[in-house]
């Protein structure tokens, strides 16, 4: 054995050649995330009287490889909101498994009968957003939040850039081209929201669904939905019991049916057609 | 206490010459005057109550709640000194949440329990601190060893139990819980128990006082009605305050066997 201690454990210079330093070099400039890996797609939501539908589909993405075809990207936080992540799958997971899951359980320990509603999440996570993008170290992801708020429907988004805005209509991604104008058809203002449907909602939601798989090359033909439904404002607790009721109904694994590809015929402008 | 006065009481982590640490044994005292708190350790769960003694009739019914939850899957009751207590419960709770960042899964019971052990044992060892005057009974459920009872005391000893007792009223607890077939029954049946012991317990050492009874149980619905009947249920559950229904039917059975007891009580001293 070599005498000298700083070599012990060391791959052998004379066995496997002079180690090369510049793997561990600390003299370039440190590097933040510049894109993302594994990505998901679209999220899209729909408020409508009494409550909202947002749905995503369970694929991830790495690049234009269908990787993963079981991720759920809504999350349940809390008892009034549902968010759903498009983009980086890890930086979602640190989202969901870290930030929020430790953010619900100190909400929890209070005990004090208030529970942090759809506005209260969606702050919290468009101020995250802003701040690692103010740290030049985003999180990549367009995030939609939908819950009850305050004896409303809530839907709003927010992006790696920190971005905020709402509306009764909202996608991400794929779906912020393809899904909005068909949303908007049923929605176009906060005013249809009271003469919109849940039954209609839903079904204008799986349409948009359907159109994304047709057109969006990074979807999947499975996905999940949820929908939010809510009656009343929250109480003052300790006086009684409180007249605000919330619901979460989830619907998972929801595969695409009745699918036409009639139109693909009719596509011009890529591929090898000679018009 | 002969060796009391004799100066070796007077610094913390230092001992008599029989062995002893005073300041340990002075903060067991502490919490032998708090309100009874009971753990029952059940095939299915855990249930925590404790006997709130109120000081003042100002107070508002239900306020300065004396279990405190932990983590989703772990809930905490103290006797003793409450600001103490307050600083105990913040501790477990930090404990929980540096492991679930560490390791991204939830802290199993027996660990917490193993680290509140050590945290409370470090306040015997130095002079500018003193012990904690609490002794912490840690209710938890684990996909590992499923219900968990722990008891960790001011000198750091941290033990699990089937059914555990602290403060005023704590031998008329224990010797109640030694009747119970632990852990052989189902916490809803374990509820019932809780308010009775705690009531007894009450009734025992501080009748003249006010009190609330606060109940909370650790459990895995889903899986404790799938199970419902035999062996040990294993899996992560949730700590939270016991049905306002349950807690009404298990105080009412609770006053109505005071009653009876009484009557018991009479008939044997007559034997």
């Amino acid at each position: 054995m070599n005498h000298l201690p700083e070599v012990w454990g060391r791959p052998r210079n004379d066995v496997y050649g002079a180690y090369d330093h510049s793997y561990l070099q600390g003299s370039h400039p440190m590097q933040h995330t510049q894109q993302p890996i594994v990505t998901g797609t679209s999220v899209i939501a729909l408020k409508f009287n009494g409550g909202v539908v947002i749905a995503a589909d369970n694929l991830a993405s790495y690049g234009s490889l269908a990787r993963f075809t079981d991720v759920e990207r809504l999350k349940q936080v809390g008892t009034h909101t549902v968010v759903g992540a498009g983009g980086d799958i890890s930086d979602m997971q640190h989202l969901y498994e870290k930030l929020l899951d430790s953010l619900i359980i100190k909400e929890e320990y209070q005990n004090d009968g208030h529970s942090l509603r759809a506005s209260h999440i969606y702050r919290y996570l468009s101020r995250v957003l802003y701040h690692r993008r103010c740290k030049f170290d985003p999180l990549w992801n367009t995030i939609l939040v939908a819950g009850w708020d305050d004896g409303k429907p809530f839907l709003a988004s927010a992006d790696l850039l920190g971005t905020t805005f709402s509306s009764p209509a909202l996608a991400t991604g794929f779906g912020a081209h393809l899904a909005v104008p068909l949303l908007r058809r049923v929605c176009p203002d906060e005013n249809a929201v009271k003469s919109l449907t849940k039954e209609k909602a839903i079904e204008t939601i799986e349409e948009c669904m359907k159109v994304l798989f047709y057109r969006d090359a990074r979807s999947l033909n499975k996905y999940s939905m949820a929908v939010i439904t809510g009656e009343g404002v929250e109480q003052v607790p300790l006086s009684g019991e409180g007249k605000e009721k919330v619901h979460v109904e989830w619907k998972k694994d929801i595969t695409l049916e009745n699918q036409s590809w009639k139109f693909a015929e009719g596509i011009r402008g890529y591929g090898a057609q000679t018009v | 206490m002969t060796s009391i006065g004799t100066g070796y009481d007077l610094s913390n982590s230092v001992f008599s010459p029989d062995g002893r640490n005073f300041q340990v044994e002075y903060a067991t005292k502490a919490v032998e005057n708090g309100g009874t708190a009971i753990g029952i350790r059940c095939k299915d769960g855990v249930v925590l109550a404790v006997e709130k003694l109120i000081g003042s009739k100002l107070l508002v019914p239900g306020s300065n709640k004396r279990i405190a939850m932990v983590d989703r899957h772990v809930g905490l009751a103290c006797s003793g000194l409450i600001p103490d207590a307050r600083h105990f419960t913040s501790r477990a709770r930090s404990e929980a949440a540096s492991w679930r960042k560490f390791y991204h899964t939830p802290i199993p019971v027996s660990s917490l329990a193993d680290r509140m052990g050590g945290y409370a044992q470090a306040y015997t060892l130095y002079s500018s601190v003193r012990p904690f005057g609490v002794t912490a009974i840690i209710a938890g459920m684990d996909e590992e060893g499923g219900p968990g009872l722990w008891m960790v005391e001011p000198s750091g000893v941290g033990w699990g139990y089937f059914g555990a007792a602290t403060g005023r009223g704590r031998q008329a607890a224990k010797a109640e819980l030694e009747k119970l077939p632990l852990p052989n029954i189902t916490v809803k049946e374990a509820v019932k128990h809780a308010a009775r012991i705690i009531y007894f317990a009450h009734d025992d050492n501080s009748k003249d006082k006010d009190f609330e009874l606060e109940m909370t149980w650790v459990r895995h619905e889903k899986l404790a009605t799938a199970e419902s009947g035999e062996g040990i249920v294993k899996g992560w559950g949730k700590h939270e305050e016991v049905p306002k229904e349950l807690v009404a039917e298990a105080e009412k059975l609770a006053k109505e066997s005071m009653v009876e007891g009484g009557d018991d009580e009479e008939m044997e001293v007559e034997e």
